[in-house]
């Protein structure tokens, strides 16, 4: 292959400068046994215009919630972010920076993260935070680690329905040999069956998980599941949705040692389920064993207030195969939507959308009755519940997205009722959506 | 400049502006919905600030901020470039931003044909097989691919294989990945030219080797000459060779590590196809794998029917699992790929070279006055020493501060781990001479700075948006999160 | 740099002062020197046994960690508690405030392999 010579002067200049004649010269260390002898074969190049309208035409093929009504849920929601998240996550002093190594060019990074930290730490009632996992799927992996890593007991109970994609998560990390210690308890009447659970307790297990809500949507009374692990010297971690956190009670509050959530709910698109943002919240006792990020408050040369990385001795750069975690960086731009969203949210705003979220799931609930929908359980929900579909899920996916909802996926594996699925209204779905919607139910079955 | 306190602060008592609809009926119909339900004491203490105070505040919290778009930002390894913001609006084109995971698969068929088309381009860039797209960062791809050569080795019942071998001058994360999967590692010495030590590497081969990581070019920017040699001799021993795919910049259309004799590597695609850093995130870790390792790919995988319908399919017994909640992070995944097509084969190749150039015109503006422990001629980046300055007091993070004065971002500092005092540089293919030219002159005025006022050096940086921040301090009294003073 | 003559010393930078059947361990200050600004030390419970060249706790800097070496076998019969909160104190009077445990020796034996102050200093 001849090499192109560089098209611009600079490049030219440049090139003059080393004495080479083509930029292939640069590569002369690369023995020629594995150079590539020709181009590569790959799509493209498409100009700018080109390229948007090839991207667009891709887009169009898909059935959106901007056309389609959405009533999917199960870990990734439809809601509103206010306007200004996005437009202020794209000014590019924030998009173009990298995590935050020289304090002195990154206060404004840093000052956002010490106010993430607070945010979530105090959404979930609890002393401390990091700066952000991948997801709550990692997120849930490493909160199990942190209780092994402190009772150094070598069984986790999950206590109720967890999201089975999170527990994957966490089972890949476990990895074969250490899978089987991982119990879980099948939920009664949609909830943690307390005495299943008080049975299958004893000084080896090192954490309790329990979801709120669970993956079913039920409400669980985390107060007696953390009894019930306090008993047996048991760790208690709760994977906690963040907008349930604007009414029901937090973790902390009810004693649970370790938060992990899903932040997709403050901020970021659907986005077909990532990027995600890994929340973590946990008691000063796990401080100096937390993965990931964490930013601390201190001063400058003139004793002026600033930010920093802190607690980096815990980190893989440092520590190398010790390090608390192999996770390198954050999820930067996503925690930092999440904190702008919930400062544009205030007290008063994430009430209202957990609010919303309970009202109108329970419009649509409402709506069900007398269908051949029916809901599987009569426990308390949030903001989507289980139902019983008359017809195959993906046949009632594919015929409720021609009359312009969608719907999501089978949870027959988790309920073991055959033909089973969530539906979710979150504060995005009016009234009238939700309505057309369960006549559009009744249309098909 | 003005100190910017803390969102806390802006605070107004019932001062937020309700993005959202509903009146207090609404919360109080949904408390009498929740009877019977623990729910929370007091509201959750968010700040109570209207949207003007809060765009105000984050506008100036990002004037005290540099990314690329501020300026140059020479950060070893991490491959700051321009981000092309067409990459935003196709990531925010309704149609991949507002969907759904769980839809049917018939709803998804633009965004499933993306990926697919992003998978099979990463598979040829790299040379390899197959290719997963759910790892959600290099460190997460990392650790995907060995957990791929565990259950490799265990499928053919060969159980020993528990030890990882790494160079002394690899990124810290391998070492950690590899402790995250239960496996013990081994850290060789790197030999007089900072290159991969054939003999240390023989002495530490066996039957316990599950496998060797290597990073091509590796973390001084050099091209491992003898790669497919290391290649051989780990296969030879019954290892698998994993490449650390962070300088993966240096090798688009040039080389592939397929060819070279790794068995895997991860992408960064926020390095080197260009999506944004965010201020650490979100990235993502694609991992490509040859024939033999595809088997143990994370599930769901994307397939294609016969009747050309894409769908995700989770029925691989042999699959290692799950690396993250859904399919990875799809936003930095569809910038990826606009990248790619935008640029073309040709294009990303002379990506690869303009890197390359500027890499090695950088250096010989700046080599004489600095030392450069490893002197094999560089890719795409080049990691000189502060030793010289550092007998006259100034230690390389003071020259990395007073670079900042100078109005660019540090380097990379005290990393790799077998250069003292290093200086890491990457300057990318964004940079113009012009700016080359301006970053080297301020290197030699520091060189310089460093023999005549070397106070100046040390007490740096003087013009960034703080004084140079006291880290100990930090550590010693933590302080994680923001309490209103007592009053009274 | 002078060491304390009447101490004994470890190749990893500890000393070890001996009264009795007990030793007071810390590190030397040629290691408080070499680690730079001390901000945490992570020590074991009062109560813990270790056995010679174990890792007992860890040292940090912001930039950098070190393992702390048990340079005798026995029961951990108190620990510098004031170090939780002060951990800069190591660094600033290494050998005195600055102890970090106190060792209920279970084989005084393990003394001899000790080094003296010149054989320590000679080492470096």
């Amino acid at each position: 292959m001849s090499l192109a010579t560089p098209r611009d002067a600079d490049g030219r200049a440049m090139l003059g400068v080393l004495g080479l004649g083509s930029a292939a010269e640069l590569f002369d260390q690369v023995p020629e046994s594995i150079r590539l002898s020709g181009a590569l074969s790959l799509p493209g190049p498409l100009s700018e215009p080109e390229l948007l309208a090839h991207l667009e035409e891709l887009a169009e093929r898909d059935l959106h919630s901007g056309k389609a009504p959405c009533f999917a849920g199960g870990g990734i929601y439809d809601h509103y972010s206010p306007a200004a998240v996005d437009y202020l996550i794209q000014r590019g002093e924030f998009l173009t920076a990298y995590t935050s190594y020289q304090p002195e060019m990154s206060q404004g990074f840093l000052t956002a993260m010490y106010e993430f930290q607070t945010l979530v730490s105090r959404l979930y009632g609890l002393d401390v935070s990091n700066t952000s996992l991948y997801d709550a799927g990692t997120g849930l992996a490493e909160a199990a680690l942190l209780a092994y890593e402190k009772t150094r007991r070598d069984r986790i109970v999950a206590a109720n329905a967890i999201n089975p994609r999170y527990l994957e998560c966490l089972r890949t990390v476990l990895g074969p040999e250490t899978s089987s210690d991982l119990v879980e308890i099948p939920p009664k009447g949609g909830l943690t069956d307390l005495q299943a659970l008080e049975a299958a307790l004893d000084d080896s297990v090192a954490c309790v998980i329990v979801q709120q809500p669970s993956a079913l949507g039920t409400i669980e009374n985390l107060p007696a599941v953390v009894e019930a692990a306090r008993r047996v010297g048991a760790k208690v971690v709760v994977c906690a949705d963040p907008i349930a956190m604007g009414i029901l009670q937090p973790p902390g509050e009810a004693g649970a040692d370790i938060a992990v959530g899903e932040g997709q709910p403050l901020g970021l698109p659907m986005s077909y389920g990532g990027p995600l943002l890994g929340l973590l919240a946990t008691t000063k006792d796990f401080v100096r064993i937390l993965p990931g990020r964490v930013v601390g408050a201190t001063v400058d040369r003139n004793g002026k207030r600033g930010y920093v990385l802190t607690l980096q001795t815990r980190e893989q750069h440092i520590r190398r195969e010790k390090a608390t975690s192999n996770i390198c960086t954050n999820q930067g731009l996503c925690a930092l939507a999440a904190t702008i969203h919930l400062c544009l949210m205030g007290p008063r705003g994430l009430r209202r959308v957990a609010s919303l979220c309970v009202t109108q799931s329970h419009r649509l609930r409402a709506g069900l009755e007398g269908t051949a929908f029916r809901p599987l359980y009569k426990a308390p929900f949030f903001r989507e519940f289980a139902v019983e579909s008359p017809l195959p899920v993906e046949e009632l996916q594919q015929r409720m997205g021609e009359a312009g909802f969608i719907v999501g996926s089978d949870i027959s594996a988790l309920t073991g009722v055959e033909n089973s699925l969530l539906l979710a209204a979150t504060e995005s779905r009016t009234d009238a959506q939700i309505d057309a919607f369960v006549s559009a139910l009744k249309g098909v079955a | 400049m003005n100190e910017e306190g803390l969102i806390f602060e802006r605070e107004v008592p019932e001062g937020g502006c309700l993005p959202l609809p509903g009146d207090e009926a609404t919360d109080a119909l949904a408390e009498s919905l929740l009877a019977g339900v623990a729910l929370r004491a007091q509201p959750a203490p968010l700040p109570d600030v209207p949207e003007w105070e809060v765009v105000r505040h984050f506008t100036r919290l990002s004037q005290r901020n540099w990314g690329v778009d501020t300026g140059f930002y020479p950060l070893g390894s991490c491959t700051m470039k321009h981000n092309p913001r067409v990459n935003e609006v196709a990531a925010r084109l309704p149609g991949l931003a507002r969907v759904h995971p769980d839809q049917h698969p018939a709803q998804v068929q633009g965004m499933l044909r993306l990926l697919k088309t992003l998978e099979e381009a990463l598979a040829e860039i790299s040379g390899m097989d197959a290719v997963t797209l759910q790892p959600p960062a290099g460190a997460q791809g990392e650790l995907t691919a060995l957990l791929c050569f565990q259950a490799y080795h265990r499928s053919r019942g060969d159980l020993g294989r528990t030890r990882i071998i790494v160079p002394d001058s690899s990124h810290g994360t391998n070492p950690a990945s590899a402790a995250r999967c239960g496996m013990t590692v081994q850290t060789i010495q790197s030999n007089a030219q900072g290159l991969t030590d054939l003999s240390a590497l023989d002495a530490a081969l066996d039957d316990t080797v599950a496998g060797f990581m290597l990073t091509n070019p590796n973390t001084l920017g050099v091209f491992e000459p003898q790669v497919e040699e290391v290649c051989r001799r780990v296969h030879g021993a019954g290892g698998l060779v994993y490449c650390d795919g962070a300088n993966m910049n240096a090798l688009v259309g040039v080389a592939r590590p397929g060819d070279m004799g790794f068995d895997a590597l991860h992408f960064n695609v926020h390095k080197t196809f260009s999506t944004p850093h965010g201020g650490g995130g979100p990235g993502a870790g694609p991992v490509a794998v040859k024939r033999h390792l595809e088997a143990f790919l994370p599930v769901p995988r994307i397939v294609e029917g016969a009747d050309g319908m894409l769908r995700l399919d989770s029925e691989y017994p042999q699959s290692i699992g799950k690396v993250h909640s859904f399919s990875g992070n799809i936003g930095p995944l569809v910038r990826a790929y606009a990248y790619i097509v935008n640029h073309g084969p040709l294009g990303l190749r002379e990506v690869t070279e303009r890197a390359v150039l500027n890499a090695n015109y950088l250096l010989s503006r700046v080599r004489e006055a600095y030392d450069l422990p490893y002197a094999s001629p560089p890719m795409h980046e080049f990691v000189l020493s502060a030793d010289r300055q550092k007998a006259l007091g100034c230690r390389g993070l003071d020259v990395a501060k007073r670079l900042l004065d100078y109005g660019f971002h540090a380097p990379t500092v005290y990393f790799p781990l077998i250069v003292s005092e290093a200086l890491m540089i990457e300057p990318t293919e964004t940079e113009t001479k012009r700016s080359l030219d301006a970053f080297a002159d301020a290197l030699l005025a520091i060189a310089r700075e460093c023999e005549e006022q070397p106070d100046l050096v040390k007490e740096a940086p003087h013009r960034a948006y703080a004084a140079r921040l006291d880290e100990v301090l930090a550590a010693r009294r933590l302080d994680l999160r923001y309490e209103p003073e007592e009053e009274g | 740099m002078a060491y304390p003559s009447e101490l004994k010393y470890t190749e990893e930078h500890e000393w070890v002062k001996v009264d009795g059947d007990t030793v007071t361990v810390g590190i030397t200050s040629y290691a408080a020197e070499e680690l730079g600004d001390i901000v945490f030390v992570d020590m074991p419970g009062a109560g813990a046994t270790v056995a010679k060249g174990d890792t007992f706790g860890t040292i940090e800097s912001v930039k950098t960690v070190a393992d702390l070496f048990a340079p005798v076998s026995g029961e951990i019969v108190a620990v510098n508690e004031a170090l939780e909160d002060t951990p800069e104190t190591v660094g600033e009077d290494p050998y005195g405030a600055g102890w970090i445990i106190k060792i209920k020796m279970s084989d005084p034996a393990d003394l001899d392999a000790l080094l003296s102050s010149e054989d320590y200093a000679a080492k470096l």
